[in-house]
């Protein structure tokens, strides 16, 4: 080939004067030059230092605690245990549903989450806190907290968990069985669902293929560089002023206000920059405890940093799960049915993803008999959280991975197989509704025509794989105002910290409608009390729905200019129309001006204009992705080295290319992370034996090659410029890529994760002897 | 309450004092005595490289160093890296090529990116990726801090 090879594809389907193009992110210069104010770098004044006190055991009853010496300590200004937070009520048969960002629980839990009062869960569980005047002497005030333990035997993997022998976690959680009724005894399964379509028996039936695995993948965490960090004041007015890093302003306001027991509004959440969350800077950890500290200390300011190996001890994780999937096909290669058994670890509380995971692992197929039966196993872990696109890669690594198993034993090319069995528009899922339109053809058809594909690859010991990703995405509130300045720019309020450029793709929609720059926009993400409700950053919603709202805000302006030129020009408002930042009269030609002369004379002919979008769309873009990806296995130590990268992605529009490159490129690392390397190492007493960045090795520059995207562009029609969620979908691909180019290298088929190097040797001896 | 030492130190060219306990690290000195908050905690044990910042002309992790140790030393920050002529070439390298998500780990690899680019204005992508080993990132995926440290080489030596 002699054409000039593009790292970065844009196959474009419709284009617009702002938004596609790149403009510099408004937030940048800040983050650049270490101005930007994160949620560790806010010092109010009479600052004191928080530090909670934890477990040592993953699961015990406390027998006593004496916080008499810490108290005493100079230096120390509260000390407070799981005693000194409000009780929550229990009413039987009345739950209280706190969201946390892609997933929720019951209020009971959260609270006890927050601190144990008579039972530790987890290693790390908080059992206490203080307030000093530095961070050190808190610390030593917490070690000279008298605590005694009765300790339990822990449960730690999910099928642990359903046996039946099982120690039992919680004498409160009975199963939900099919939605239809609980059992008379606690268990440690909170719910079992299933999801069915046909009958797979018949569709095994007509399968002249048929494969069965079972996969085991372990415990990993988000890993944001940045950790948990919260700095609260409870004022003698009683409103609660919090500073912290989080990904929902609105959700932890509302939370940790329901966990305080105090109204939601006398919180006031002011979200710093963030670094980094991916599912899991949802939740309160430290704001409560902080909020009463506070309290206690007479109104002072508190600050809880999380250590690492708090991060990665006691916030959430996402689970280790157990999975068996079958799937059957015709020699032809159509696919006759697909069933997966899927146990995935709650942690010490019920509510892990496997609901959207049952809603995943099949997704991008067009089967008729399909049947998923999912089980949320508690056990003594920290409490899973969200993490990109969660439940969906623990599901998609093992049906991706037999699908890739079954193409080759019927000698189909993969590529060719899924498509030839791929959801469409109109195919319906086991778990509900048919798609709208899809991408998902589309994606295939562009992993295929890569040059990647094509290449030859040589060398021994080499392999090259592919898989697909699925995540529905959200849609859910938010709240934009725009006001517009006598200079011609508009300044642009929003409730959804920015985490990858999300200022930027949100003002570039708006500046879409208005006809002006994307500079002009002056994006500023707001505290609680100074826009409406928000839901936070999370579930790739945020250029959809945030997006969608300052759409609407811009439309709103843009109405109101369009009457002021008419009182102006007193013609009639219809007679106007507004188009690339041009008003003109439709039958005058005279009667011409721009958006920035029109609002250089608002305030002399009417008085300001604001404009405000409030959503809940409706018509979320669910996504598609795809992985290809080059390894090199060396067969004597196991290590896996990877080669080369595409990462395929249909955005519906992209809105600013490069950020969504960027989604892609870090969404396929850490999918690789998840594959390769990263998992919680617990020992038998349920303590996590490698809880720091040494030791939890994320992916480091030095192990990866460059990552080469495809931006596919299957316009959303849910959205007024056809957006699809972009955050997630991409790190779902990967584990089962790596693990069938890992199959190509050196022939043994992968049913664990992290597929790293002691485990693809304990693999290839197991599967060549 | 253990005593406190006075440190006279050189911050981005500025003379510095300020006292520290025997046991404050440099970073906590920089952020909570100092309010240099351009330097960042995320892991406090020198496996992530947000805090990076360059002493006595070598990078070191602020978190590894101790606030007295810094008595007589040159200390280079991210707050010091613009000049009030304007952005350094890695700081518009960066911004270009959207070479940051969340932002936390940037000042980190962009004092780590200048070192090495002062070190070896023409490095390789492997001796970029192996000079930034140790700044973790977990927006990225690297791909595109290592084409902006690769661009900002060619506009340094342009």
């Amino acid at each position: 080939m002699t054409t000039t090879y593009e790292p970065n594809q844009v196959l474009s389907t419709k284009e617009f004067k702002v938004v596609g193009t790149r403009p510099i992110r408004h937030d940048g210069v800040d983050k650049v030059t270490g101005k930007a104010q994160f949620g560790a770098d806010v010092f109010p004044t009479g600052l004191l230092y928080g530090k909670i006190l934890r477990s040592p055991h993953a699961h015990a009853k406390i027998k006593k605690i004496d916080t008499s010496k810490a108290a005493a300590m100079a230096g120390v200004k509260a000390v407070m245990t799981g005693r000194d937070m409000p009780e929550t009520p229990n009413v039987p048969g009345e739950e209280r549903r706190i969201t946390l960002g892609e997933l929720s629980t019951d209020l009971k839990y959260l609270r006890e989450q927050v601190m144990a009062t008579k039972r530790v869960l987890f290693r790390g569980h908080p059992v206490a806190a203080v307030a000093a005047t530095s961070p050190h002497i808190a610390e030593e005030a917490t070690k000279a907290i008298e605590i005694e333990y009765d300790v339990l035997p822990p449960v730690l993997t999910a099928p642990e968990g359903m046996a039946d022998d099982a120690p039992i976690i919680h004498d409160d959680v009975f199963t939900d069985e099919l939605g239809e009724k609980q059992t008379d005894k606690p268990s440690n399964v909170a719910e079992h669902f299933q999801h069915k379509l046909g009958d797979v028996n018949k569709g095994f039936a007509e399968a002249d293929v048929v494969i069965e695995r079972e996969f085991n993948t372990s415990t990993v965490h988000q890993g944001y560089i940045e950790p948990h960090t919260c700095t609260v004041q409870w004022n003698k007015d009683e409103r609660v002023l919090i500073w912290n890093s989080t990904q929902g302003p609105f959700n932890v306001r509302d939370s940790a206000a329901q966990v305080l027991d105090i109204p939601i509004s006398h919180v006031r959440l002011t979200p710093m920059e963030i670094g980094g969350g991916f599912g899991g800077k949802f939740e309160p950890y430290g704001e409560p405890p902080a909020a009463i500290l506070s309290k206690m200390a007479g109104g002072r300011p508190v600050k809880i940093v999380m250590t690492r190996t708090e991060e990665l001890e006691c916030t959430g994780p996402t689970p280790g799960s157990y999975i068996k999937c079958k799937i059957g096909a015709t020699k032809e290669g159509k696919i006759t049915a697909m069933q997966a058994h899927m146990a995935y670890e709650a942690g010490a509380f019920p509510g892990s993803p496997v609901g959207a995971g049952a809603m995943c692992v099949f997704a991008p197929y067009d089967v008729e008999n399909m049947l998923v039966d999912g089980y949320d196993v508690v056990v003594n872990k920290p409490k899973t959280a969200a993490y990109r696109a969660p439940g969906a890669t623990n599901a998609e690594f093992t049906s991706e991975t037999i699908i890739d198993e079954i193409a080759e034993k019927i000698g189909m090319e993969p590529l060719e197989f899924r498509l030839m069995n791929a959801a469409k528009e109109g195919t319906r899922q086991a778990d509900g509704a048919p798609y709208d339109k899809i991408g998902l053809v589309e994606v295939i058809e562009a992993m295929k025509d890569h040059p990647h594909y094509n290449a030859p690859l040589e060398g021994k010991n080499r392999g090259r794989g592919m898989a697909l990703g699925y995540w529905m995405n959200a849609g859910l509130q938010s709240s934009v105002n725009i006001a517009v300045n006598q200079d011609g720019t508009a300044t642009l309020v929003e409730g959804s910290p920015d985490i990858g450029g999300s200022r930027t793709s949100i003002s570039m929609q708006a500046a879409e409608v208005l006809g002006i720059q994307a500079e002009d926009i002056h994006p500023s993400v707001a505290d609680t009390d100074s826009v409406g409700f928000s839901f936070g950053t999370g579930g790739s919603r945020t250029t959809f729905a945030t997006g969608w709202a300052a759409y609407k805000a811009a439309e709103d302006v843009k109405q109101q200019m369009i009457e002021r030129a008419a009182l102006i020009w007193d013609v009639d408002a219809d007679s106007i129309e507004m188009e690339d930042g041009v008003l003109k009269s439709k039958s005058d030609p005279e009667l011409k001006t721009t958006f920035k002369e029109l609002a250089g004379e608002l305030n002399s002919t009417g008085g300001p204009i604001i404009g405000r979008g409030a959503v809940d769309p409706k018509g979320v873009g669910v996504a598609f992705a795809g992985l290809i990806v080059d390894v090199e296995v060396d067969p004597e130590t196991g290590k896996v080295d990877v080669l080369r990268v595409t990462a395929v992605q249909d955005a519906g529009k992209a809105i600013h290319p490069s950020y969504v490159e960027g989604q892609m490129q870090g969404g396929s690392v850490q999918g690789i992370g998840w594959g390769l390397n990263e998992e919680y190492f617990m020992t038998e007493e349920g303590v996590m034996a490698n809880s720091t960045w040494l030791d939890y090795r994320m992916p480091l520059a030095l192990d990866l090659p460059m990552i080469d995207t495809v931006i596919v562009e299957v316009a959303n029609p849910g959205h007024p410029f056809g957006v699809r969620g972009v955050g997630e979908v991409n790190i779902v691909a990967p584990p089962a890529a790596l693990a069938n180019a890992i199959y190509r290298a050196v022939g043994v088929r992968m049913e664990r994760l992290p597929m790293k190097p002691q485990t693809v040797l304990e693999t290839i001896a197991a599967q060549k002897g | 309450m253990p005593q406190k030492t006075s440190v006279t130190t050189h911050i981005n060219g500025e003379e510095v004092q300020f006292l520290a306990e025997p046991r404050q690290s440099l970073l906590e000195s920089l952020r909570d005595t100092l309010h240099l908050t351009g330097a960042k905690e995320g892991c406090n044990d020198g496996n992530c490289g947000a805090c990076t910042v360059e002493m006595d002309g070598r990078i070191v992790d602020s978190c590894l160093v101790l606030g007295v140790e810094a008595e007589g030393s040159e200390i280079n920050t991210i707050e010091g890296v613009a000049t009030p002529e304007g952005l350094h070439p890695i700081q518009e390298a960066f911004l270009e090529n959207a070479a940051l998500q969340c932002g936390i780990c940037t000042p980190g690899f962009i004092v780590a990116s200048k070192a090495l680019l002062e070190a070896n204005p023409n490095p390789t992508e492997h001796e970029i990726r192996f000079w930034l080993a140790g700044n973790l990132c977990r927006c990225t995926g690297y791909d595109k801090i290592v084409r902006a440290v690769a661009d900002a080489a060619g506009r340094m030596s342009s």
